[in-house]
């Protein structure tokens, strides 16, 4: 009985091993466990299962990220694979873990800010203050409250002129 | 059951009309926008349907297994319980913007409430549609201000827009006999306070509140633009079932 019971530790921990390989198919250098988005791994004698939520509801990477972990738990020779979509408690940036935020950075693209200090709902509310990845300037304007996905807004730096995304708190 | 599939199409129908704008917005960052949100009420809309299917396979009289895809694409105009508001055309700039306003304000109302369901499934999507709902709502905010309190042109083209609009915002609050669960006349104040600070500081004056308000999508008596969405929707999958790419 005890044996069976690490087995199955065993098992999960192999599992998170393997998700920590899996990355966001928009923002490559994020693997899915960097984002935050596996919530749970349980495994048993009938099979695995991996609960993932989604970052937004629109988000068209969640199917492509399900299939992925699919095919990588198979090339394991993990076979029985229930993949569950959670919604609550809400996906926020806070899960993002801070190595995940470095390689952003590393990337282009702004890390999300802390959102207990930042994230505004007033209209027209003052820009907040975004550092530029590439030369670290705070000294930079926000060109579009949307970027090219939905996790991401366009700024400019206006020390460097470079425009970069910022990966919005949320 | 029917209250679910009424959050469906609302938000799917409205995402189809946004789509419209794809490629057609009047500058590159607006585009991007407009279409992020349609990802958005896409996505809600199909959290929403998955949840329907599911409660309409668990009554198990049902020959055929329901399906996410076969609820949005194989139901005709007469099922579809949109509200009248989100089938109505876009109309230029200022009348999308406008109806997303309206639209937004009313379902974050909509949503905060949800978020405490008795039904575990539409407290978790209303909590996850609630933060995208307010950037939706900030966002049509702040356009409709900038368009009330712009330029003699847009100011005259967002006035257009909200006598054409107004006759179909009171359908929101009401209540159709699957709406039990929600305060829609608490729901009714709420909107029309947001909806006066937001017209006053446009500069536009707010409509008269007791006129007399189109209804029936919610009973499935639309306007004659929905059968058109739904011709163009559901073409493929009418024509090509199952079809798959």
């Amino acid at each position: 009985m005890q044996k069976q019971t690490i087995d199955i530790k065993q098992l999960e921990n192999r599992i998170w091993q393997i998700l920590a390989r899996i990355t966001d198919p928009e923002v490559p250098v994020l693997t899915i466990l960097d984002l935050g988005i596996v919530r749970e791994v349980i495994a048993d004698d009938t099979g695995v299962q991996v609960s993932i939520t989604p970052t937004y509801s629109g988000c068209p990477a969640m199917d492509m990220i399900a299939t992925q972990i699919r095919m990588e738990l198979l090339s394991e020779g993990i076979k029985k694979v229930d993949i569950k979509s959670i919604l609550s408690p809400a996906w926020t940036t806070d899960w993002m873990s801070e190595a995940g935020k470095q390689k952003l950075k590393a990337y282009g693209i702004a890390p999300p800010n802390q959102k207990q200090q930042v994230c505004q709902q007033d209209l027209f509310a003052a820009n907040e203050a975004i550092q530029c990845p590439r030369c670290n300037s705070y000294h930079t304007q926000r060109i579009s409250e949307f970027g090219s996905t939905a996790c991401k807004a366009l700024y400019q730096c206006l020390h460097c002129k470079e425009p970069f995304d910022y990966f919005k708190c949320h | 059951m029917n209250y679910v599939l009424f959050m469906a199409d609302t938000n799917l129908i409205l995402a189809q009309r946004n789509a419209e704008w794809c490629g057609h917005g009047p500058v590159l960052e607006q585009d991007i926008a407009i279409t992020n949100i349609t990802l958005d009420l896409l996505g809600q809309a199909r959290n929403f349907y998955q949840y329907a299917a599911s409660l309409i396979n668990q009554s198990a009289r049902q020959p055929i297994e329901a399906t996410e895809d076969s609820l949005a694409n194989l139901r005709t105009e007469r099922e579809f319980k949109n509200l009248l508001l989100c089938e109505l055309p876009n109309g230029d700039w200022a009348q999308s913007i406008l109806k997303l306003f309206f639209f937004s304000a009313y379902t974050q109302l909509l949503y905060t409430q949800l978020q405490h369901s008795k039904y575990d499934r539409i407290a978790a999507i209303a909590q996850k549609s609630l933060k995208e709902t307010n950037y939706l709502l900030r966002w049509s905010s702040e356009w409709v201000i900038r368009l009330g309190d712009g330029t003699e042109e847009s100011n005259q083209r967002i006035k257009n827009a909200l006598t054409y609009l107004w006759p179909f915002t009171g359908e929101m609050f009401v209540a159709a006999d699957f709406e039990d669960e929600i305060d829609l006349k608490g729901i009714k104040d709420k909107w029309q306070q947001k909806i006066h600070a937001v017209l006053s500081e446009a500069t536009l004056a707010v409509p008269d509140m007791q006129m007399l308000m189109q209804s029936g999508g919610k009973q499935g008596i639309h306007t004659e633009h929905l059968g058109y969405i739904l011709a163009e929707m559901q073409y493929l999958q009418r024509t090509y079932p199952g079809a798959e790419w």
